[in-house]
């Protein structure tokens, strides 16, 4: 039977593997594997079966720690289990593996393999983290595309079922997880012939049974463990022969043929590279190129069964005429002697040199090297330039490739015009908007001519780190040979840039050919769009010699109600001028696929999208021009002349998209970088910026309070200012007595806005003589720009109000305080960051912050910039992201070793009294630090006293000097997402609640992991769909506020900004003064609910309308006054659940995929709210005179 | 007594209809009216609209932020098959005719002229007795003649009346200039039955938040003035089988639209205020009238009060109250 062939990425091929050879599957999300969970929990959710006819168990469990638990358990238990991770995921998985592998069970984990966090973390590709488990007693097996991945997947099942010896599939993460390429489906039946069954049976009878007792994790003493832990020899021993006749098997029913060590090259290679995972690909590319084209005696040993490592076959691999070996790892080992592998290979080959039988004359040279980390780009000039290293007399050794080490010297040079791109494939790059469907439309590109012709097809999609006006480079290759280039695009035949803004942020016609062609989305009329290109584009068009197309795709989209998705159009375009398909052919599969890409979702989706195909060849025109550069438009700097150094000399080279060229001793050594450079990247991704109206302004604030990017401020100062303001600087006389005869001015960072309309939505001044005009409104970016630039800078100038005077206790006091949080890369509209932003500026100039892995910590600390930022005496906010699991522990930690050296600085300052003044030190020590103002005047005491110990010489006045700062109060904020708090997290977060310690708990509740793509938690509501609950959420969102309000001693408060601003900041600064534990749990509206954003404070007042999210403050204070703690601080039920929530998509679409469970769960889901909502109302109106606290009358 | 009057071909067993309105929404309401002596029942209306606005949000809204970001490249799972389109609804339709006896009406909002007419023969498919076309146009072009519009309701009549099997009623609004001559093209487009009238969300402004706000009120008992005057004008005049929907809540109110010509009312106010079992009392008094007043049956008074039959058929034309001499004739 022909197998069919599909394009799909390597996390599917192993899914779909994974999930037919299994029955449970316990996962948990983490990049960049959880595409695998969702799979399998799709086609679970689906019916779908596995080869023996039964639809596999998929089960999300509450972190990696977990995953691996139920893993064990079921395995125990007589499932065939397997399990996806990667990364910290994996870490957290390493003591099950242990007790797994010591029971010699059998079992698969699939992981895409990812860099682990150190001085940083990354979602990127590299073995680092499957490096950790090497000593486990898991077998470790590599793939290096997708193809392999699907097939290896399959072996390592039965491999690990005939040799009891659990497996660790690994590929690497991105390059190889998300490339999508061509390959050919294993059938069913192809897997039935590979699994022998009586293994199977043989599990399932080693499993706990009640009727065949027995009992294993006992606990041995050192009379046995030692003797217990050789029994497993044998089964290691057996293992790599029972890998190679499973590999046999497979190549029996296939025809692929896998070895434990493949060869490849020259069959008299000098110099030979050792790797594995996707770099392996590139390699066979580059030495069939060397060896081929230039004569060159090279070859490569591809490693895919790493552990157990195999001597005999590690040196059966290679030819007896190696003089020279480069062993490469994606992996590094600080401190080691070499990395692993390098270190494996080196070892067999002096065992084997210096034993009896020497397999080869000579012992070869062996250098190691790494490459490859966090997904660094290997290409095949970095491959010929350790191929170089192995002529030399004395090659270099515990070399780097790809990077310019300038420090240590450890990198190799490479020559960046050495391309060896096929000539014959098609090379094609898309630069998109992440939001315009650009990738969406290239996938489904690849699956047309993979699919419906005979050539092999390879798409990988690089993504900006920014969630915000992201743009994504699509890298396509066709062809009619396989396709081994695990690289990105280093030439193209086609570029279409689908922006017309991106010319002038990227390069992005530096890969194009000479008589290429260039596809530009243009709102400019084809007489009047040459001279709107940048300089530097129109010399690349001539001098290059391109055939350029243009297209207005927004008004093919808008005239076919496509809105801003414009991926039809464009691929439509792309295939009338590329020529890949005959025209005709390539429209007739476009509908094709339109048809089977939207047709369940209506046909009036269908409709519209073939409208979009059938006018685009209209609108699509070639554009003549001539030989000279006309245009006046140069490229603006990427960051201004008034940057600090270290953004102009290193960030800024990021945000270029040039960090591959920046040298190691550019980087900090520890991962430490500045804050407050986030303002120097001016995006400019919001094509509507709000306007302020000052005869309709109210100056309440709420739109300031509202702005997830601190794009809107408002000042008042004194009018003397002023005389210096640009012309079109607008302010109106401030409101108040206090400040009567001063300005005010609410202004717009026109740059850094996203457009979100999030501050027009709860404007509440309208024109009374035409209600749509508001005090702000929005209006198109461009023609603001430039003066509003100047504007932000006059008002960026303007003195801040005096923190000792403000009422920070109103919402339009407290928005007068500087956001010590600002321009972020979150998404437009995003629900955490007005959060975020608020407790900034309450008390960013005290505050330490640790920071849960999550989107907070991704739009927090991602490179190349940072949005945590100072006051103009440099103080802010000072954050960390530890790990995701830990959050609260860190934070706890961080507050242990304030106190403890408040404590001692204070000590050291009783002991110097006399010495720096009874006065002062008394003041000092006694300081309440309460308000403000008490808190400036505690600045100014500790100031007075380091200039008296600056002058001092004793041992105790310098040990005073370095912990001086701890005499100012600090606040020490923990901030998570719901992932974190309710799930991973939730045993530290509990611990943290229970230790009575002074730390502020913020939860940003968006009811699903957001970071990874919208997994359900535990936060996530009933009948709510999220990823792994993909019929709808059976159960109820747990009580996390409930919980802690149970210890009497936790600040506990649920907040929801959209719905009641005062009280969000009532509860955070109750939270912060509280001396104890709290914890706010913050309503956080989400792009994974599914609903326009600039909506996204009123679905929070929904939800609170709707009683889901009953707004409430626990106080203990309150209790020893013999008051109730519980104040319940919203009403009951205005609106029914239903009209909240089928508003949004992610309790709506389940109405589309099972009408009749929607129903069932929308009552359950009522009786709930009403439920808890009796309890609430219960407990806010108890009675606590008799609980007050004697001490207090 | 006979209360059986025939609509639309229909032989029904007394003249009260339910009107399209939520009462349809649950199978098990359904019945509970037909228990209570609904003689059909008009489901609710499959709007178009509705169903190309949902497809395009679900799509919009999948999709919207899905390949932006390396970590989250679609923010929810993405089953092999959505229930979109009308399926929901021809799955009532069919189910309604299993679970009653009663004749079961479709009820269509299109938009699209070929929406009209698939979607008319899919719930002609799932089993419907007949269709009512609920067809509103708010003409707010004012570069739009009444004539344009009037032409769009005709084709859209034309074309599904050459499509279906079963009897098509049209359910109309009451503004048109002259609604006597548009009824009457309506009649020979071949429509069955006239629906007079649809009532509309009409707009409200909520004063505390200066925003337009979606209103519709129950109906109350003096709308039923204007199809009262319209079935008496349009009885005899046209062929196709007549219905007055809006205002009636007595036995009294379904006797005057059978007088004035009708030959259904239909409900909806009445039964969404007082429950389902009002059906029961409303046939009641209509008994209890007829058998007072004693009158055989329903045929007998259906036009009885109509213009053409009335004594002062100038009643009907008059907009405002004229005082005249009563025995003085122009």
């Amino acid at each position: 039977m022909e197998r069919k062939k599909i394009t799909i990425d390597g996390n599917e091929a192993a899914a779909k593997v994974a999930f037919k050879l299994s029955e449970v599957i316990a996962i948990y999300p983490i990049t960049p594997s959880s595409p695998m969970g969702e799979h399998s929990d799709a086609w679970s959710a689906d019916g779908k079966k596995n080869i023996w006819g039964t639809i596999p168990s998929v089960t999300e469990m509450q972190s990696e720690g977990g995953a691996s638990g139920a893993v064990h358990g079921s395995l125990q238990a007589g499932a065939l289990t397997t399990t996806f991770t990667a990364s910290q995921g994996l870490l957290l998985m390493i003591p099950n593996m242990h007790k797994i592998a010591g029971e010699l069970t059998p079992a698969v984990f699939h992981v895409s393999a990812r860099s682990l966090a150190a001085q940083a973390l990354s979602i990127f590709g590299d073995h680092t983290d499957v490096m950790q488990v090497r000593p486990t007693g898991f077998a470790l097996i590599a793939s290096g595309s997708v193809q392999e991945v699907h097939d290896i997947a399959a072996i390592t099942h039965k491999a690990t079922l005939e040799s009891r010896i659990p497996f660790l599939h690994f590929f690497d993460g991105f390059r190889t997880s998300h490339e999508v390429q061509k390959i050919e489906e294993l059938t069913e039946d192809d897997l039935k012939q590979l699994i022998d069954n009586s293994f199977v049976h043989a599990h399932r009878g080693r499993a706990l049974n009640p009727d065949k007792p027995v009992l294993r994790g006992s606990s041995q003493n050192p009379d046995v463990y030692f003797q217990g832990r050789e029994t497993v020899n044998k089964y290691y021993d057996a293992t790599p022969e029972i890998v190679q006749n499973a590999m046999n098997k497979f190549a029996e029913i296939t025809g692929r043929q896998y070895k434990l060590f493949d060869y490849y090259g020259a069959p008299d290679a000098k110099r030979i590279v050792v790797l594995m995972g996707s770099g392996a690909e590139t390699v066979k590319e580059t030495v069939e190129y060397l060896t081929e084209r230039m004569e060159e005696k090279v070859g490569t040993v591809v490693v895919r069964l790493y552990r157990p490592f195999s001597v005999k076959h590690l040196l059966d691999a290679f030819p007896k005429t190696v003089e020279s070996i480069a062993v490469l790892d994606r992996t590094k080992e600080p401190g080691a002697h070499g990395e692993p592998l390098y270190l494996d290979v080196m070892t067999a080959f002096a065992e084997a040199m210096s034993s009896k039988e020497k397999p080869f004359e000579n012992m070869p040279k062996i250098v190691g090297g790494r490459y490859g980390l966090s997904s660094k780009e290997f290409t095949p000039a970095m491959i010929k330039s350790v191929f170089d290293n192995l002529k030399k007399e004395e090659p270099k050794n515990h070399f780097t490739v790809g990077i310019k080490d300038d420090v240590t010297f450890t990198s190799l040079d490479f020559d960046p015009s050495f391309i060896i791109e096929d000539p014959e494939a098609t090379k094609c790059m898309f630069y998109g908007l992440g939001s315009d469907g650009t990738v969406g439309a290239n996938k489904n590109s690849i699956k047309i001519i993979g699919e419906q012709t005979p050539n092999y097809a390879q798409g990988y999609f690089v993504y900006d780190s920014k969630k915000s006006g992201s743009t994504t480079v699509s890298h396509l290759r066709f062809g009619k040979k396989p396709i081994r280039s695990t690289y990105l695009l280093q030439e193209a035949d086609f570029v279409g840039c689908h922006l017309f803004v991106l010319l002038e942020k990227f390069d992005v016609l530096e890969k194009i050919k000479e008589g290429g062609t260039f596809l530009l989305n243009s709102p400019y009329d084809t007489d009047e769009v040459w001279d709107k290109l940048p300089k530097k584009v129109q010399r690349q068009i001539i001098e290059k010699k391109l055939d350029f197309y243009v297209v207005d795709a927004y008004e093919v989209a808008k005239n076919t109600g496509m809105g801003a998705r414009i991926n039809t159009v464009m691929q439509t375009c792309f295939f009338a001028i590329s020529g890949v398909l005959p025209k005709d052919e390539a429209i007739a599969r476009i509908k094709d696929t339109i048809q089977k890409t939207y047709g369940s979702k209506g046909e009036a989706i269908v409709k519209k999208n073939f409208a979009a195909v059938d006018q685009t060849l209209e609108h699509l025109k070639k554009i003549e021009y001539g030989s000279e550069v006309t245009s006046q438009i140069s490229l603006p700097p990427v960051v201004s002349d008034k940057a600090p150094e270290f953004v102009k000399d290193v960030l800024a080279q990021l945000i270029a998209g040039k960090g591959d060229d920046v040298p190691v001793s550019q980087i900090p050594a520890d991962g430490t970088f500045p804050t407050a450079t986030a303002k120097w990247e001016k995006r400019n991704v919001g094509l509507e910026v709000p306007v302020w109206e000052t005869d309709l302004c109210i100056q309440c604030n709420k739109c300031v309070i509202v702005c997830p990017h601190a794009a809107i401020r408002a000042k008042v100062y004194d009018k003397d200012v002023l005389k210096d303001a640009p012309a079109t600087f607008k302010y109106m006389d401030a409101r108040g007595k206090e400040d009567a005869d001063k300005a005010y001015t609410l202004q717009v960072a026109v740059e850094d806005c996203t457009g979100c309309h999030l501050c027009v939505e709860v404007c509440p001044a309208k024109d009374k003589s035409e209600v749509k005009r508001k005090a702000i409104n929005m209006a198109e970016q461009i023609p603001l720009r430039v003066t509003e630039r100047e504007n932000f800078d006059f008002f960026l100038d303007i003195p801040e109000y005096d923190r000792k005077k403000l009422k920070i206790n109103t919402v339009a006091g407290s928005q007068f305080l500087e956001p010590l949080f600002e321009f972020s890369g979150a998404c437009p509209g995003c629900g955490e960051t007005p959060y975020v932003k608020l407790v900034s500026q309450l008390f960013g100039d005290r505050a330490v912050i640790a920071n849960a892995t999550g989107c907070s910590s991704i739009y927090g600390g991602n490179l190349p910039t940072t949005p945590w930022a100072v006051n103009k005496d440099g103080r802010g906010p000072a954050w960390n992201n530890s790990l995701f699991e830990d959050n609260a522990e860190f934070g706890l930690g961080m507050r242990l070793a304030i106190d403890r050296d408040t404590e001692f600085a204070k000590e050291l300052l009783h002991d110097l009294r006399d010495e720096v003044g009874a006065e002062l030190a008394d003041a000092i020590i006694n300081a309440s630090q309460k308000s403000e103002v008490e808190i400036e005047d505690q600045r100014g005491r500790v100031a007075e006293l380091k200039a008296k110990l600056e002058g001092m010489n004793s041992d105790k006045a310098k040990e005073l000097l370095s912990l001086i700062e701890y005499l100012v109060i600090r606040s020490v904020w923990i901030m998570g997402g719901d992932g974190w708090a309710y799930d991973i997290g939730f045993g530290g977060l509990d611990h943290v609640l229970a230790s009575g310690k002074n730390v502020n708990i913020l939860v940003l509740d968006t009811e699903v992991y957001s970071n990874t793509g919208g997994q359900q938690s535990k936060a996530t509501g009933l009948a709510a769909v999220a990823k792994f609950a993909a019929a709808g959420r059976p159960s109820p969102k747990k009580d996390l506020g409930m919980m802690a309000v149970q210890y009497g001693n936790v600040y506990v408060a649920q907040i929801a900004m959209g719905a009641n601003d005062a009280h969000t900041l009532k509860a955070i600064l109750e939270a912060e003064a509280y001396d104890g534990p709290s914890l706010i749990i913050a309503y956080s509206h989400c792009i994974a609910h599914g609903y326009d954003m600039r909506y996204g404070m009123e679905h929070q007042k929904l939800a609170v309308d709707s009683a889901y999210w009953p707004l409430y403050r626990y106080n203990p204070d309150n209790t020893k006054l013999g008051k109730n703690p519980f104040k319940l601080d919203s009403k009951q039920a205005k609106i029914k659940l239903e009209d909240y929530i089928y508003t949004e998509t992610r309790y709506k679409m389940l109405t589309k995929m099972h009408p009749e469970r929607a129903k069932e769960l929308l009552i359950k889901a009522q009786k709930e709210v009403e439920k808890k909502w009796n309890v609430y109302s219960q407990l806010a109106k108890m009675d606590f005179s008799s609980v007050k606290d004697e001490e207090t009358e | 007594m006979d209360l059986t009057t025939k609509y639309l071909g229909l032989e029904l067993k007394n003249p009260v209809v339910v009107s399209a309105s939520p009462l349809s929404q649950n199978v098990a309401d359904v019945k509970k009216l037909e228990d209570a002596g609904a003689a059909a029942i008009v489901a609710y209306s499959l709007f178009e609209e509705q169903i190309t606005h949902e497809s395009g949000e679900l799509d919009h809204f999948l999709s919207h932020h899905a390949e932006s970001y390396a970590e989250a490249t679609s923010y929810f799972p993405e089953p092999e098959t959505f229930v979109t389109g009308p399926y929901e609804y021809l799955d009532h339709i069919a189910n309604l005719k299993k679970a009653v006896g009663i004749p079961v009406i479709g009820s269509l909002n299109g938009v699209s002229a070929g929406g009209w007419v698939d979607y008319a023969k899919s719930i002609q498919d799932a089993g419907a007795d007949a269709l009512e076309l609920n067809i509103y146009y708010v003409a707010t072009d004012p570069d739009l003649t009444s004539k344009e519009v009037e032409d769009m309701y005709i084709e859209t009549i034309e074309a599904v009346k050459k499509n279906l099997n079963i009897p098509v009623a049209v359910k109309l609004g009451p503004f048109f200039t002259a609604f006597a001559n548009f009824a009457k093209r309506v009649d020979n487009a071949g429509a069955d039955g006239l629906v007079l009238f649809n009532r509309f969300y009409q707009p409200d402004f909520d004063l505390e938040k200066l925003e337009v706000v979606p209103h519709l009120e129950l109906s109350g008992n003096w709308e039923m003035r204007l199809p009262l005057r319209w079935l008496s004008i349009l009885h005899g005049n046209v062929k196709a089988d007549l219905a007055a929907t809006s205002g009636i809540h007595t036995g009294t109110d379904v006797i005057k639209i059978m007088m004035a010509g009708g030959k259904v009312a239909m409900m909806a106010s009445e039964l969404l205020k007082n429950g389902t079992d009002r059906v029961s009392g409303v046939i009641t008094e209509i008994k209890e009238w007829m058998e007072e007043k004693e009158y055989e049956s329903i045929q007998q008074m259906q036009g009885s009060m109509s213009q053409k039959s009335c004594a002062e058929p100038a009643s009907f034309e008059r907009a405002n109250y004229m005082k005249t001499l009563q025995s003085y004739r122009a």
